[in-house]
Order: C-alpha cells, then sequence, then structure tokens
C-alpha cells in the first residue's frame, strides 16, 4: 500500500469508508511520522505542541467500528486525521495559545469547532504550535520554540499558525485547522506550499478559540489541496448560537464549487487584480509567480481586470491599532487570578504586584508589546486619533472591496509579499514583520473570505532552495462558493502545467 | 504625533499590569515610537463623514432565551486555579478597593 | 492626611442656611431573570460559591457572551417605567480594569451607548409634595464576583492577609439607574434622596423584574453630593458615595456628606472629587484609598456582541406589560382602600402596601389585612429582625387565616396563635390549626355532648330556658366555653343551647 500520509483527505476518507483501510492505520501512519520527523524545538519541524496519540486511536477506532457496523460515516471526513491549532479549547488536551502563561492548562470546555471536528469523526492527531497568542508572522513568537519550513529547515513557516501549516507540508496531518487574524492562515500556507482558507467573519464559530482580536479572528481549513479545505471547510462552518457574531444562514457549497472548478473552466468570470497589492515591496520572485497565476487564469477563460482598492495602503496601520486594542483587553483576563501561571512576589506580594510579575514573565515580548500598543490606542485622548480613525479606516476598506467585487467575481494577489525568510531574519525588527500581512489585512478588516492556494516556487535573495508561493484569491463575504471554485481551478491547471501538485516537490525531511 | 516617552511606557506597563523592567522600558518605548509612527497614517484619510466600522459583520438583536445551560461545576471551576479554599479562589491579598460603582456589599465578613 | 478626612461637621441647619445641595442618584438593581446577562448560568442568590459559572462568566480563554433577551426587556420596561426614550440603537462596550472579582478584567456595560436615556420619576414627599425627579439613562451592565477578606481584621479589605472569591454573582444582568443632579432640594435633599430610591424600589417591584433586596444587593445606591454657597450660581466639587445599602442610609449618607463637606468648605479647603464609602454604624462616610494611578478605562465597542436596535413594535409591546405608576397605584389604593393620607403613609413606611394588596388580591378585606401586616406581622418582623416580606407567612397563608376567622372557625386569639404558627414553620394555617388542635370547637358533636352535660349538670336553669326564659342560656353557655377551654365559638354554644332545650 503506498504511503498513507502522502494521501490527500478525500483519498483516505475514500479507502476507510469503503474499508480498504482502517481509521486506525491511517491515525498510526500519521502518528509514526510525527514521530519520526516532529523532533523538538531544537531539531526537527516542531509543528506539534502536544500529540494525543492514544485519544487518537480510540477515535479513530470508534469509526472503524461504526463502519465495521454498517453505520454511514459521521461525515465525509469521518476517520481521517487532523492537526488542531492550539488556540481551540480541548477538553483532552492542554490548551496553550502558544503562551507560557497557560503552560499546562486543560479547559474544561470543548471549543464549538473541537466539537464539531469530534461530531465529524475526524482524528485529532494534536495541538499545533503557533506565533504566541496568534501574535507574529513567523511562530517564532511561540513561547515553546520555533516551527521548522519543511521545505527549508533554517526558514519560517510563517505565522501564527506555522504549526498547522508545516504539519501539512511536512506530511504529519493531511488536515489541520488554523485561525486568521491578519492573515495567519493564508500566509503560512503560502510559505509552506499548502492551502488556507480564511472563511467570512462569522462562518466559523470562534467560542473556544481564544481570542487574539476579537472583530478579527477567524478559524478556518488549512490542507494540502483545494477539495479537502472544502470538504474540511463544510466541517467546520455553520451557525452558532454560542457565538453572537456567528451568520445564521446556510454554509456555502464549497465542496461542491471545488469539484465543479476542478473541471477546469472559468469562462465569463471576472478575476480583478488589485493595483495596490503587488507592487514595490513584493519579492521579484514573488511578482514572477502572480504573473504566471494570472496567464494560467486567463488560460481557464477568466477576464483579467485591474481593479483598485486605493485605502489597502491605509489598511496595515489601521489594523495595528485595532488589533493591539482589542488584544490588551483580550488578555486582560491572564491574571494569576483564576487559571494558568502565578508567580508569586515575596510572602506579602498583593494581588497586584503578582499579576503584574505573571504577565510579565509570562507573557512574551512581541504580546506585550501590542498590549502597551493596545493600551496606548485606547487611552482618553488618544481613541480619537488612533482606534476611533482606524475603524474609520475599516469602513473605507469595506467600501474599496465593495466598490471592487461590483467589477469582479473574485480579487487576487500575491499571498505574502516575500517568500518564507530565515528564522531570525525579523525577529528583532517588529515593524518589518508586521509587513509581511500587507496583502491579507484588508480581508480581516472587512470581514469578508479569501484563501491561499500555491502558484508556485521562487529563490530569494538569501538563495537556497527554491521556496512556495501563495496566490491570494478573495472573495465577497460568505462568497466562499466562487472562491473555492476558482481555486480548484488555478490548482488544476497549475497541477497540469507544472509536473503534478507543488507539495510533491518539498524535500524529505532529515 | 507626539514621540512616547519612557514615563509614558511606564505608565501604560501600570494600566496594562506589566512589571516590566527597566531595560524593556527603554526598548518598548524606542519600539513603540516607530510603530506609533508608522501606524499615525491612519489619520490621513479618515474624514469626519465616515461611520466607524466595529463590527466586520452587519449583525444586530442577537439574543438568547432566558434558559438555564449546564455549566461547570465546583471542581471543574477550580480545576485551573492557582489556590484553592473553601471552594473559591485563593487569591493574594487586595490592595485597591473595588473601583467599580455600586458593587457594594463586595466585602463580606470571613 | 488633610483635613478632608477628619472634618469638623458643620451644623445641619445651618448647613442649610448656608449652602444649596446638589443630589444625584446611581441605582444599580440585579435583575430576576433566570440566568445570567451573557450566559446561560443560574442567578439564585446564597448557592455554595463557584457552582453557578460557565465558562463565559469565568472568563476562561475562548468563551463568549450571548445576550439574555429577557434582561433586554427587563432594562427598557425599566426604561419605559422611567418615562425614558428607548434608544433606536446601541453597542455594548468594554471598561477596562484590572480587579480579581472580575473575571475578564473588563466590564461589559452599556456605559457609552445605554437602552433608556432622559426620563423622570415623580417621588412624593412625606408632606405630599412631588419632587420630579429627572433620570439621565438606564443601562444594561453586569454584576462582578464577591471576595471574601480572610484575615488581619475581620472582613475587611485592609489588612486582610489573602482573599477568596466566588463568581456565582458574576454576569448577574445589572440595570444601573443614573438621575440627572437634582437641584433645589435644600434641606429636604436626604428626604428626598430617601423618596426617590423608596419609589424607583416599588416601581421597580411591580415590574417584577428584580427583588429589589437591599440587604441582598439586589438593589445598591450609589449618592452623588456636592455643596454650593448659597445662591452662588456654581458647582461644588461632588463626591461619590458607595455602599448605602439601605433606604435609611440614603437619608443618613445624603446628610452626612452635608455635613461634612461644609465643615470642609468652612475650613477653606477644596472639596476632593473621590469615591466614599458609607459606613452602617457610625453613619459616615470615608475616604476610599486613593490610586497611584489614575484610572482610565479605555471603553471601547464590545466587539463579540453586537448591537441592540430595538424594532418600534417590540418596544410598543414592551410599553403595554408596564404596571401602574406608583404613585397613581398609590392613589387607587386610598380610594379603594377609604385609607386616610395618614394611614396610607403609614402602610407604605411600614413597606406593606405590597403585602396588603397581595392578601386582598387573595380575598382578605382590606381593614383587615392591614391591621395584621402593619400591627402584628411588623410586631413580628421587628423581634425576629428580618424585613417584612422576610416573614415565613405569605399573604395567601394570611388571607386564608382572615378567612377563618371571618366564616368563625378561629377567634382572633386563636388566629393570632395559627399566625405563630405559620411562622414557626408548621405548615400552612391549616395544617396549624389541625396540628395544634386550634380550631373553634365547630364539630357540634362533642359540643353538643358539652352543652348536654353542662344542662345535666345544672337541671334547674335547663328548666329556666325551657319555660321561656332565655337569659338564663347565658350560665349554661359560660359553662361550656369554661370547659372547652375557649374553644368553642360561644354564638354556636348559644345556638345549641336553645336547641337542646327546646325539643
Ligand atoms: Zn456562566
Amino acid at each position: 500500500m503506498t504511503d498513507l500520509t502522502r494521501l490527500t483527505a478525500a483519498e483516505l476518507a475514500a479507502g476507510i469508508h469503503s474499508r480498504e483501510v482502517s481509521a486506525v492505520e491511517v491515525a498510526q501512519a500519521h502518528l509514526d511520522r510525527i514521530a519520526e520527523v516532529d523532533g523538538d524545538a531544537g531539531r526537527g519541524v516542531h509543528a506539534f505542541l502536544h500529540v494525543a496519540a492514544d485519544a487518537a486511536l480510540a477515535s479513530a477506532a470508534l469509526v472503524d467500528e461504526a463502519i465495521g457496523a454498517g453505520s454511514a460515516p459521521a461525515s465525509p471526513l469521518a476517520g481521517v486525521p487532523l492537526a488542531l491549532k492550539d488556540v481551540f479549547t480541548t477538553i483532552d488536551m492542554p490548551t496553550t495559545a502558544g503562551s507560557k502563561i497557560l503552560e499546562g492548562w486543560r479547559p474544561p470546555y470543548d471549543a464549538t469547532v473541537t466539537a464539531r471536528l469530534r461530531a465529524a469523526g475526524i482524528t485529532i492527531l494534536g495541538k499545533t504550535n503557533m506565533d504566541e497568542f496568534a501574535m507574529g508572522s513567523s511562530t517564532e513568537h511561540s513561547a515553546y520554540g520555533v516551527t521548522r519550513n519543511p521545505w527549508d529547515g533554517t526558514r519560517v513557516p510563517g505565522g501564527s499558525g506555522g504549526g498547522s501549516a508545516s504539519a501539512l507540508a511536512a506530511f504529519e496531518a493531511p488536515l489541520s485547522v488554523g485561525t486568521d487574524t491578519g492573515g495567519s492562515i493564508r500566509q503560512p500556507a503560502a510559505f509552506t506550499g499548502t492551502v488556507g482558507v480564511k472563511p467570512t467573519y462569522g462562518g466559523v464559530s470562534r467560542y473556544g478559540l481564544i481570542a487574539c482580536a476579537s472583530s478579527l479572528d477567524q478559524g478556518g481549513p488549512c490542507a494540502r489541496t483545494v477539495l479537502d479545505a472544502a470538504l474540511l471547510h463544510e466541517v467546520l462552518a455553520g451557525y452558532d448560537p454560542l457565538d453572537s457574531t456567528s451568520i445564521d444562514a446556510a454554509v456555502p457549497a464549497v465542496v461542491e464549487a471545488a469539484r465543479a472548478g476542478a473541471s477546469g473552466d472559468l469562462a465569463g468570470l471576472k478575476v480583478g487584480v488589485v493595483r495596490e497589492l503587488g507592487g514595490e515591496g513584493y519579492q521579484p520572485g514573488v511578482r514572477a509567480s502572480f504573473d504566471a497565476a494570472l496567464q494560467l487564469l486567463e488560460k481557464l477563460g477568466a477576464e483579467i481586470v485591474e481593479v483598485s482598492c486605493p485605502h489597502f495602503e491605509y489598511g496595515l496601520a489601521a489594523y495595528y491599532l485595532i488589533l493591539p486594542s482589542e488584544v490588551s483587553s483580550n488578555l486582560a483576563r491572564f491574571d494569576a487570578m483564576r487559571y494558568g501561571l502565578r508567580v508569586q512576589v515575596a510572602d506579602t506580594g498583593s494581588a497586584e504586584e503578582v499579576m503584574a510579575a505573571t504577565r510579565e514573565a509570562g507573557f512574551g515580548a512581541e504580546v506585550k508589546r501590542r498590549i502597551m500598543l493596545g493600551t496606548y490606542a485606547l487611552s482618553s485622548g488618544y481613541y480619537d486619533a488612533y482606534y476611533g480613525q482606524a475603524q474609520k479606516v475599516r469602513t473605507l476598506i469595506s467600501r474599496d472591496f465593495a466598490a471592487a467585487f461590483e467589477r469582479a467575481d473574485v480579487l487576487v494577489s500575491p499571498t505574502a509579499p516575500t517568500t518564507a525568510f530565515p528564522i531570525g531574519d525579523k525577529v528583532d525588527d517588529p515593524l518589518a514583520m508586521y509587513l509581511n500581512d500587507l496583502a491579507t489585512i484588508p480581508t480581516n478588516l472587512a470581514g469578508t473570505a479569501a484563501m491561499s492556494v500555491p502558484s508556485g516556487l521562487a529563490r530569494d535573495q538569501h538563495g537556497g532552495v527554491e521556496l512556495p508561493v501563495g496566490l491570494q484569491i478573495m472573495a465577497p463575504a460568505l462568497g466562499e462558493a466562487v472562491m473555492y471554485r476558482v481555486g480548484a481551478a488555478f490548482e488544476a491547471v497549475r497541477d497540469a502545467e507544472q509536473d503534478g501538485p507543488l507539495i510533491r516537490r518539498v524535500r524529505e525531511w532529515s | 504625533m507626539p514621540a512616547i516617552s519612557r514615563d509614558e511606557v511606564a505608565h501604560l506597563a501600570r494600566l496594562a499590569r506589566l512589571a516590566v523592567t527597566e531595560d524593556e522600558l527603554d526598548l518598548f518605548a524606542g519600539q513603540l515610537d516607530v510603530i506609533l509612527g508608522a501606524v499615525a497614517r491612519v489619520g490621513e484619510v479618515a474624514a469626519d463623514d465616515i461611520p466607524p466600522t466595529s463590527h466586520a459583520v452587519p449583525l444586530s438583536n442577537v439574543f438568547r432565551p432566558d434558559e438555564l445551560r449546564p455549566g461547570l461545576n465546583q471542581e471543574q471551576a477550580l480545576a485551573g486555579a492557582p489556590a484553592v479554599e473553601e471552594g473559591r479562589f485563593r487569591v493574594p491579598r487586595i490592595l485597591d478597593e473595588e473601583p467599580l460603582a455600586g458593587s457594594g456589599i463586595s466585602g463580606e465578613e470571613a | 492626611m488633610t483635613l478632608a478626612n477628619s472634618p469638623t461637621l458643620v451644623d445641619y441647619d445651618e448647613v442649610v442656611e448656608r449652602f444649596d445641595p446638589m443630589l444625584g442618584l446611581e441605582v444599580h438593581v440585579e435583575l430576576n431573570t433566570r440566568t445570567k446577562m451573557f450566559c446561560g448560568c443560574p442567578t439564585a442568590f446564597g448557592a455554595e460559591p463557584n457552582t453557578q459559572v460557565c465558562p463565559t462568566c469565568l472568563g476562561l480563554p475562548g468563551s463568549l457572551p450571548v445576550v439574555n433577551r429577557v434582561a433586554v426587556e427587563s432594562a427598557m420596561r425599566i426604561g419605559l417605567a422611567l418615562n425614558c426614550s428607548i434608544a433606536p440603537w446601541g453597542r455594548f462596550a468594554r471598561k477596562n480594569y484590572f480587579y480579581p472579582d472580575m473575571p475578564k478584567n473588563f466590564q461589559t456595560s452599556q456605559y457609552d451607548e445605554p437602552i433608556a436615556v432622559n426620563g423622570w420619576l415623580d417621588v412624593a414627599l412625606d408632606d405630599g409634595e412631588i419632587v420630579r425627579v429627572e433620570i439621565e439613562r438606564a443601562h444594561m451592565e453586569e454584576d462582578t464576583g464577591k471576595s471574601l477578606h480572610v484575615g488581619g481584621q475581620t472582613g475587611r479589605i485592609h489588612g486582610a492577609d489573602y482573599s477568596l472569591l466566588d463568581y456565582n454573582r458574576a454576569g448577574v444582568p445589572l440595570i444601573e439607574i443614573v438621575t440627572k443632579m437634582i437641584p433645589g432640594t435644600g434641606a429636604r435633599a436626604p428626604e428626598v434622596a430617601r423618596a426617590y430610591v423608596t419609589t424607583l424600589r416599588e416601581l421597580v417591584k411591580a415590574l417584577g423584574v428584580s427583588d429589589v433586596r437591599m440587604d441582598q444587593g439586589s438593589m445598591r445606591c450609589d449618592v452623588n453630593l456636592s455643596l454650593s454657597p448659597r445662591d452662588s450660581g456654581t458647582l461644588g466639587t461632588r463626591t461619590e458615595t458607595k455602599n448605602v445599602n439601605s433606604l435609611r442610609s440614603v437619608e443618613r449618607a445624603v446628610r452626612f456628606e452635608m455635613t461634612r463637606q461644609a465643615g470642609v468648605l468652612d475650613a477653606g479647603d477644596p472639596i476632593v472629587q473621590e469615591t466614599r464609602h458609607f459606613e452602617e454604624q457610625s453613619g459616615t462616610t470615608r475616604a476610599g484609598r486613593r490610586k497611584e494611578t489614575s484610572e482610565d478605562y479605555r471603553y471601547f465597542p464590545e466587539p463579540d456582541l453586537v448591537p441592540i436596535a430595538p424594532p418600534v413594535e417590540w418596544v410598543e409591546e414592551l410599553r403595554g406589560t408596564l404596571p401602574e405608576p406608583p404613585r397613581e397605584r398609590r392613589k387607587r389604593i386610598q380610594a379603594d382602600w377609604s385609607l386616610s393620607d395618614e394611614e396610607l403613609r403609614d402602610l407604605v413606611n411600614a413597606d406593606a402596601l405590597d403585602l396588603v394588596a397581595a392578601t386582598v388580591a387573595a380575598g382578605a378585606p382590606s381593614q383587615e389585612a392591614r391591621s395584621w401586616w402593619v400591627s402584628y406581622l411588623s410586631q413580628q418582623a421587628n423581634s425576629q429582625g428580618v424585613t417584612l416580606d422576610e416573614l415565613a407567612i405569605t399573604p395567601e397563608q394570611l388571607a386564608r387565616v382572615i378567612e377563618l376567622v371571618a366564616g368563625g372557625e378561629l377567634n382572633n386569639k386563636l388566629a393570632r396563635q395559627v399566625v405563630d404558627g405559620v411562622l414557626a414553620g408548621e405548615g400552612s394555617p391549616d395544617d396549624v390549626v389541625a396540628g395544634r388542635g386550634l380550631a373553634v370547637v365547630s364539630d357540634d358533636g362533642p359540643l353538643i355532648a358539652a352543652v348536654d352535660e353542662a344542662l345535666a349538670a345544672q337541671p334547674e336553669v335547663a328548666d329556666k330556658i325551657r319555660s321561656g326564659k332565655i337569659a338564663a342560656a347565658g350560665a349554661i353557655v359560660g359553662a361550656v366555653m369554661k370547659a372547652t377551654r375557649g374553644q368553642a365559638d360561644a354564638q354556636r354554644v348559644r345556638e345549641l343551647v336553645l336547641q337542646r332545650c327546646s325539643g
């Protein structure tokens, strides 16, 4: 039998549901792979912070049992393994959000996403590494060490969901779940040659997702193919009465759209190229890959139109005010009183002193920086100039999107301005790190949907191996179906033109 | 925009309950200054007639019926606590008085 | 320490001669919804600590709030009853500050965009004068947990070794009702404050949205007060006095702050704008601990909750559910029960109006119901040290006692024993009657036997009665009453005596 870890989720599901292979075998193969390559922070991919081998095998056994008894699978993905970003609460596994302050914390409840995965019979292999509280673009800000990029172990996998992306690229899991606040699903997908989807805000429940910035956070599927992402999307998405911002509407039929797209016809579809995303500041190889992608889209019959979103250039500034503001409030609860780390302060330390000492010791530099930035932006006297203005920019960006979607069905851009950068390259220069999110941020500010699909490989100024580049496809709110259709069509034609899936060209980890 | 001073950073750290070190004060003062300089450009475009967006979804009136939903028992509630006594979270002595208007009988007889 | 902490108090009459008080009141009402403001946990008072909690009200990472519809309706009904406008659109905000009794270290509150604004409440003073108190706003927010301070001076936050936290109360819906500053109350400021809180309490109780138990904290009052020199037209610096937890304390706190502030001003010192705490025992206020860092709550719209935009139809539907306003209700009751102004005031002051009304609603005549609550039951409450409505007797039970008296099954003396039995937890009035064997002997069997016995014991008297000397029956009735130790209904005994002698 072929190496089970190299199969797509759809292929694995077909095998499990037709009893060609058991879910337990599939789970075991992936657990073996994790044991082989994941290692720890010093060596290995280090995509996982926690591996739940026993629970995974037990869950897989239940799927096998049900299928053996003749029951219909709980979902089209029943028995398929998955890696869950360590930002979703899990009742049977620790949940840290990549932070020291939550080391060893065992939540007394499951996130809605976790519950949906369990109900779908998906095998949760464990929890993946991330930048602390999802703040960062490299996973270098994880309190538990950096995750390495399987394409080149000296490079970052992107962030914050670097663990979820690397787990896919290293064949440790065929599926993973991430969260995207400013690009934390899409940018790692681009850096690792995988597919990552940021659903419409309100599409996937945030209940049990440890908040970074509440008005921007959105959970979403990560996979190695567009169809796999679509299959997982339909498991994750849907109305949740426990999340007040959850949209009470039918989930877009993304699986159907992905299957339709794979036939490779985009005739009559208008693809808008956002003039403001792709010029200066974008690595030449990234631009070349993007241009090639446009040609492929044209070849599929799509009409390429140029659109202008003049306020996107203010997106980064608005984002780095709104996000820290919400962060400063969301992370206030980590105060050593009820759960998590407590740093003792002498014998007579007061609650106030213990809070301050714990937060000082428990949070990393990037988190502290953003907490202070947000505290400043919300302070009386500065609110109007910073937070208030940023919210107005948000309105302008939404209007830009609305106007652009008048002219085009989807918008495209490179997902990130560069390919994966070397570990340590930007960690001391927050502003340079923030620039990574230039193209992904507008979608979060507007609450719309977007995905990253591998578009090719490029070599950067550091030389070394060729690294993946991502194509970002953006759609209006609840416009996931057309987005998946375009993504699947692009994936099909690129695979055909470029000798099969890009992910096959990832080097064997050693 | 005014440059952010070391004292201001110290004030922010107090508000945010972060016992930052002297070195961090210097580091953060410099970094926050650079970042604020960069993000201040939000002021360039947003005019008075632009309404602010606080929520990314156009929803309103989302309510829950007034119905009981199973919560946590005492053991679950306290399971993650650094210290527990008599079914309660044990915390170090509190210096500040209750800051909330109207929170009334917060301190009870022990 | 400045003089502000140990002022010379100025005589009250002198204060009002030389200063104008400016009064403002903030009242927090805990709603009696089944569940909390943002989660499905119960709100009942007095449960074991940390047993009415969930991820949301414990502020656990990842948890999210969802607004309780009934809490919103209660807030709107309070607003409408206070003649406020209901805001067509509003968001919750986060009020950020660190405190161990706040699980998220921010309070979710409508502070910026209250659901109800610009109303008024007419308040009757003791002499019948009506003062219109303008309402600035009523808004929704959530309560905090409770802390128990251990060690040091018992129960006090200062000097405690550590604290213990119970989050059962965290997230219970609160409505904060804020008045505009009330000018021109002069010497009557304390009385106005008390009358306002009393009337508000009656109103909220009539709405059925809160238990309004000041002793349990389901209604709490903060008093804002400033003084300015008489007719100066200036505004003084105000203090906010918290922890004012009874109607009487409201009056005392206002009065004390007036005499204290006058003393500070007379000494040539400025009034410090500060939060003060009312001390129930001494009837004084003391300054809170001065903060090192000035508070900056960094309000911003709560991203986890969407705006509330009540449609007009919903508002009107709620308006249709409003009870009669307290003042009109009192007027109607006064007319219905033919009460003098004084009788009505006694009833109100005894906090018995609702109880009497409920007893009347259960079928008792108002005269009897009033008499029971204002006299005998008030005495019982006093001696037990509880409020009238805490007595272990319901209006329905009292109505039954009154019915038994009216039906001749109990006389007044026995009725009081029945009430004592109910209060002592012996069950319903009928249970007590049966259990204690208290009924006026109304079963004719034993009574007839007693009559026959008495007639047999006094044959000459029996003969007299038989010959038509009815007046002689008194001797037999007396003998029967003596034999039944007063439990027989004298009227019935008389009837039976005449009956036995006529056959
Ligand atoms: Zn709760």
